[in-house]
């Protein structure tokens, strides 16, 4: 039996969560094929055939597909489902969207944000935001599973697979209506290896201009906390934690964040965690690395200069 | 229109678990239980609803044990008209809980299911997209804003990198983000109110649902601490040791 992988995309290019996800995928031990399903994205298979690891990768290119619904997503998976034991997705906000929908037609159950594979039917997962991690049995004949990214290494791209059209086109109920991207000449939050968080003690959108300027210092993404987004002060897809993004880079800088349990679950596993909090009681000193008690305003526009 | 709003207790978002002795689950007697918060934004959103004339009927429903029914009282607090209690001692995967929501569905026939897109306990992101599959109902997941129109409903999703705009035909499903409301609080006369609200008590076995177990947990352990950091006291002690000692930079 082998594995399914589906793979993440934007009809023009491949994103970095697929070769992260086929980590996990190899981690199991079986077979491999990767899904790409879309609408003329041609380029998007040219970059998965050369994932490594990969056995064939399966293309289902139709104008259904072209905005990536959750509904007809899920119907063309269950019917290729037949052939494998595992299927896998990023839990990204496309992943989580469609394959529990996969799952439930299946009648099986979903395992979430897989950050271990221990055996090919146990998984580790986080619970209670990352309080607890749970090492869960999967009793069911096929594993459908999200895999938290930032958790596994990239495979490389020194493979060349075989392309195969698949076949079953199936409509949406729902219509696609509009779509605002936020535009960043920045790595990727998900995959950068800098990232620059900002909090409520940003005091203002404006002043969140000198964390720009500092993770572009550092070749960086920005990020941000709850407290930070739901003030307005950057777009809602910047927020790291619980239910935002998680992020594991090398270098996590939090600013003017106080550390509360559903923050830290989006980034207590970066490898160096530096804050920078006026406050020396801040929650976010227990886990930080290298704790600065200053006035960000003072700190961090010196910190610039000094890199 | 009549809207369902599922709610599960959970531990209160602001306390910190811990896992038991025996590593075989997180301890949770004697903690504070609330309703979780993506669900009270659902049932904020459907009150709504029915302030702007839209919704004629809000109907809530829990599964899990009679402790429960604290839960369904308070979102009747804030404004639903009555509860449904699927009362289990059971701990149920998120599978389960959309088979029993689907019974309840096929039974109230609502046309609009609003849920909370993650609790806080399983941190699942399941429940609300598994009844969808199995309703055969659309969905939209992550809803920043929620508008209905005719007989159908606008949806803005926040989706990785920005916001993505749906339109479903009614009847649909919509799981809710943090941004979509900001949850009223109850007020005493209200608390007393719901009090008198129906709250109708019934068994899984009365639902008509087979369940199976799809998974067994073998262990729950805390995740490794971090080893402790440093303070330091300067901008130029912090560069120095993410040069030099992290070497990070």
């Amino acid at each position: 039996m082998a594995t399914l992988v589906i793979a993440e995309h934007d009809n023009s290019s491949i994103k970095l969560d697929t070769a992260k996800t086929l980590a996990c995928a190899q981690a199991i031990g079986a077979e491999v094929d990767l899904l790409v399903i879309g609408h003329q994205c041609a380029s998007v298979v040219d970059s998965a055939k050369s994932l490594s690891g990969v056995r064939k990768v399966l293309v289902a290119d139709n104008a259904v597909y072209s905005q990536h619904l959750a509904d007809n997503i899920a119907e063309l998976v269950v019917s290729l489902a037949g052939e494998y034991q595992h299927i896998l997705a990023a839990a990204s906000s496309q992943g989580k969207d469609f394959l529990p929908r996969v799952a439930a037609l299946l009648d099986v159950a979903q395992v979430s944000e897989v950050v271990e594979v221990v055996s090919d039917d146990t998984f580790v997962r986080p619970i209670y935001a990352g309080s607890a991690l749970a090492t869960v049995k999967s009793l069911d004949a096929i594993k459908v599973m999200t895999v938290r990214v930032s958790a596994f290494d990239a495979v490389a791209n020194d493979g060349s697979a075989d392309v195969q059209t698949v076949d079953g086109v199936f409509g949406s109920k729902v219509e696609f209506i509009s779509q605002t991207l936020t535009e960043s000449e920045r790595p990727d939050l998900g995959a950068a290896s800098v990232v620059v968080s900002g909090g409520r003690a940003l005091g203002s959108s404006e002043n969140f201009v000198i964390l720009e300027q500092l993770a572009d210092k550092l070749g960086g993404a920005v990020g941000a906390s709850r407290a930070a987004v739901d003030a307005g002060y950057v777009a809602n897809d910047l927020q790291v934690g619980q239910t935002g993004k998680i992020v594991a880079p090398d270098l996590y800088i939090a600013v003017g964040i106080s550390g509360a349990i559903q923050h830290l679950a989006g980034m207590k596993d970066a490898k160096v965690i530096v804050a920078i909090n006026k406050d020396p009681e801040a929650p976010i000193f227990q886990v930080a690395d290298y704790g600065l008690e200053a006035d960000l305003f003072e700190a961090v526009p010196k910190l610039i200069e000094l890199l | 229109m009549k809207v369902l709003v599922p709610v599960k207790r959970v531990v209160d978002a602001n306390v910190k678990v811990r896992v038991n002795a025996d590593n075989t689950n997180v301890d949770t007697a004697n903690l504070k239980m609330a309703i979780n918060p993506f669900c009270e934004i659902a049932v904020e959103e459907a009150v709504r609803l029915q302030e702007a004339g839209i919704a004629t009927e809000v109907v809530v429903v829990t599964i899990g044990p009679k402790a429960a029914q604290e839960q369904l009282r308070t979102a009747m607090a804030l404004g639903a008209d009555r509860g449904i209690h699927i009362e289990t001692d059971e701990v149920l995967a998120p599978l389960s809980i959309a088979k029993l929501l689907n019974a309840v569905q096929a039974q109230e026939q609502a046309q609009l299911i609003l849920l909370g897109k993650q609790s806080i306990d399983g941190d699942n992101n399941q429940t609300g997209q598994m009844l969808a599959a199995l309703s055969g109902l659309p969905q939209a997941t992550f809803a920043s804003e929620v508008k209905v129109e005719g007989d159908c409903v606008m949806v803005t999703r926040e989706i990785d990198g920005g916001l993505q705009g749906l339109k479903l035909p009614l009847p649909a499903i919509i799981t809710t983000d943090l941004r979509l409301n900001e949850p009223r609080y109850a007020k005493l006369p209200n608390i007393m109110k719901a009090k008198r609200k129906p709250l109708d008590t019934v068994t899984v076995e009365s639902l008509g649902v087979t369940l199976k177990q799809h998974q067994e947990v073998v262990s729950v352990a805390a995740p490794a601490a971090r080893a402790a950091g440093v303070m330091v006291a300067s901008v130029e002690e912090l560069v120095e040791k993410l040069k030099n000692e992290a070497k990070v930079i």
